[in-house]
């Protein structure tokens, strides 16, 4: 495993940043926690019990958002060939394009929950706890971004497919996650680290496996 | 480079098939190939050139005979390779960086290929006839010693086919193997014929000639 994976990680992020495409999660996730209470009515309590779940399935909509962009264009344009003539395995180039992935979207999504949490009533107590809880959770959602979309490469209609690839998946994710804001946490917090430990581990060898299967 | 393989560099195909979803494309290919050697491989549209040479390039999967590579490869077909709003050169030095080559190589090989005034514009901007240099020269550019060229001649006007002749001429006298697919005649003296056409209507033909 002599082969350089930073270049390709910096390639990743470059493209997320060079495209614009940075953005899309960050307003897409705001955009939720600003609709989210004028749906519900501003009832602070409600708000309390709800936001953190909605927060979550903000996120994990958002990681999905720039899905059509992560493997099909690398392999219309020949880079995955590229790496594999050049020794890469299909598992280490997942690995790089879910490192990539996650640097993209990850760390702006941490921020923007700053922002977010006040939105939909999460009180100033509790953004210690979403931070950790999203710091713990996206990589997960990066693995499951990037298996999903070698997944779908290729077919039509690849987001939809995609979307409703990825939610049973997400599910533990999004359960432990939500969970980890609610009132009664008990140990969401360690069972969502668990979870997202889990699903990043085995999605570098699904993706590998999928993108081994998009050579034919 | 990572493969640590000998420094003898040779390619040896016995008896290689090659089937896609349920097609075979062609079969009893058998070519031996040692450094300094170049091989043209022939054959209409669709009779499995750029298949071959993605066999030799491990993109594809051996199910009959033998493929023996030993050598770092580097492969040029139709594909772009590169950002497309990348310039050309930070998008020929990505490629360069990886492969640890050096960069008077790449100056070099940008220079041959008539690419130094290009080198500040995106990718995306470039014609068919520069992008097809751009890749040529990322493959000149490498220190791989088995070039594998997809159709290399296409879009390229007589000044930069004379370049390409001269280009595979020095890869030659380094050492190196080069294999062409195209269905035109390389105007370089090639060592080795394989023609896919009749590779494919005679069961028994050898495949090559030298």
């Amino acid at each position: 495993m002599s082969k350089p994976l930073y270049p390709l990680i910096e390639r990743e992020v470059r493209n997320a940043w060079s495209g614009g495409n940075l953005w899309m999660p960050i307003i897409f996730f705001i955009s939720i926690s600003i609709l989210f209470p004028f749906a519900v009515g501003p009832d602070a309590k409600i708000l309390a019990i709800t936001g953190g779940g909605v927060l979550w399935i903000a996120a994990l909509l958002a990681s999905l958002l720039p899905m059509e962009r992560l493997i099909l264009p690398d392999r219309e344009n020949g880079f995955l060939d590229q790496l594999i003539v050049r020794g890469y395995s299909d598992e280490l180039i997942a690995i790089a394009k879910i490192i990539g992935h996650w640097f993209a979207f990850g760390p702006p999504l941490i921020i923007a929950s700053l922002f977010a949490a006040a939105l939909i009533g999460q009180g100033d107590d509790r953004m210690g706890l979403i931070i950790l809880g999203l710091a713990i959770g996206t990589p997960a959602l990066a693995g499951l971004g990037v298996t999903v979309s070698a997944l779908t490469a290729g077919l039509s209609g690849a987001s939809a497919i995609g979307g409703l690839l990825l939610v049973p998946i997400a599910i533990p994710i999004l359960i432990f996650g939500a969970a980890s804001l609610s009132p009664e946490p008990g140990s969401a917090l360690q069972l969502l680290a668990a979870a997202s430990l889990a699903v990043t581990m085995v999605s570098p060898f699904a993706a590998g496996a999928a993108l081994r299967a998009l050579r034919e | 480079m990572g493969q640590g393989q000998s420094n003898k560099t040779s390619i040896m195909m016995d008896n290689l098939a090659c089937m896609r979803s349920n097609r075979l494309i062609y079969q009893h290919i058998s070519v031996q190939l040692s450094a300094r050697e170049i091989l043209w491989v022939k054959g209409r549209n669709g009779s499995g050139k750029s298949t071959l040479l993605r066999q030799i390039a491990s993109l594809l999967p051996i199910l009959a005979g033998q493929l023996e590579v030993s050598g770092d490869i580097a492969l040029t077909d139709e594909k772009l390779t590169f950002d497309p709003n990348l310039p050309l050169e930070k998008a020929l030095r990505f490629w360069a960086d990886l492969d640890d080559s050096s960069l008077s190589k790449l100056d070099d090989a940008m220079q041959l290929f008539d690419l130094v005034m290009l080198s500040t514009i995106p990718i995306r901007l470039l014609s068919t006839g520069q992008r097809k240099r751009a890749n040529l020269a990322r493959v000149f550019a490498s220190e791989a010693k088995i070039y594998l060229l997809d159709e290399p001649y296409n879009g390229l006007d007589h000044d930069n086919i004379k370049a390409l002749d001269k280009a595979m001429g020095h890869h030659q006298k380094t050492g190196g193997i080069t294999i062409i697919a195209s269905h035109i005649k390389p105007e370089i003296a090639v060592d080795h014929i394989l023609d896919l056409d009749q590779a494919h209507l005679h069961k028994h033909n050898k495949g090559a000639q030298s």
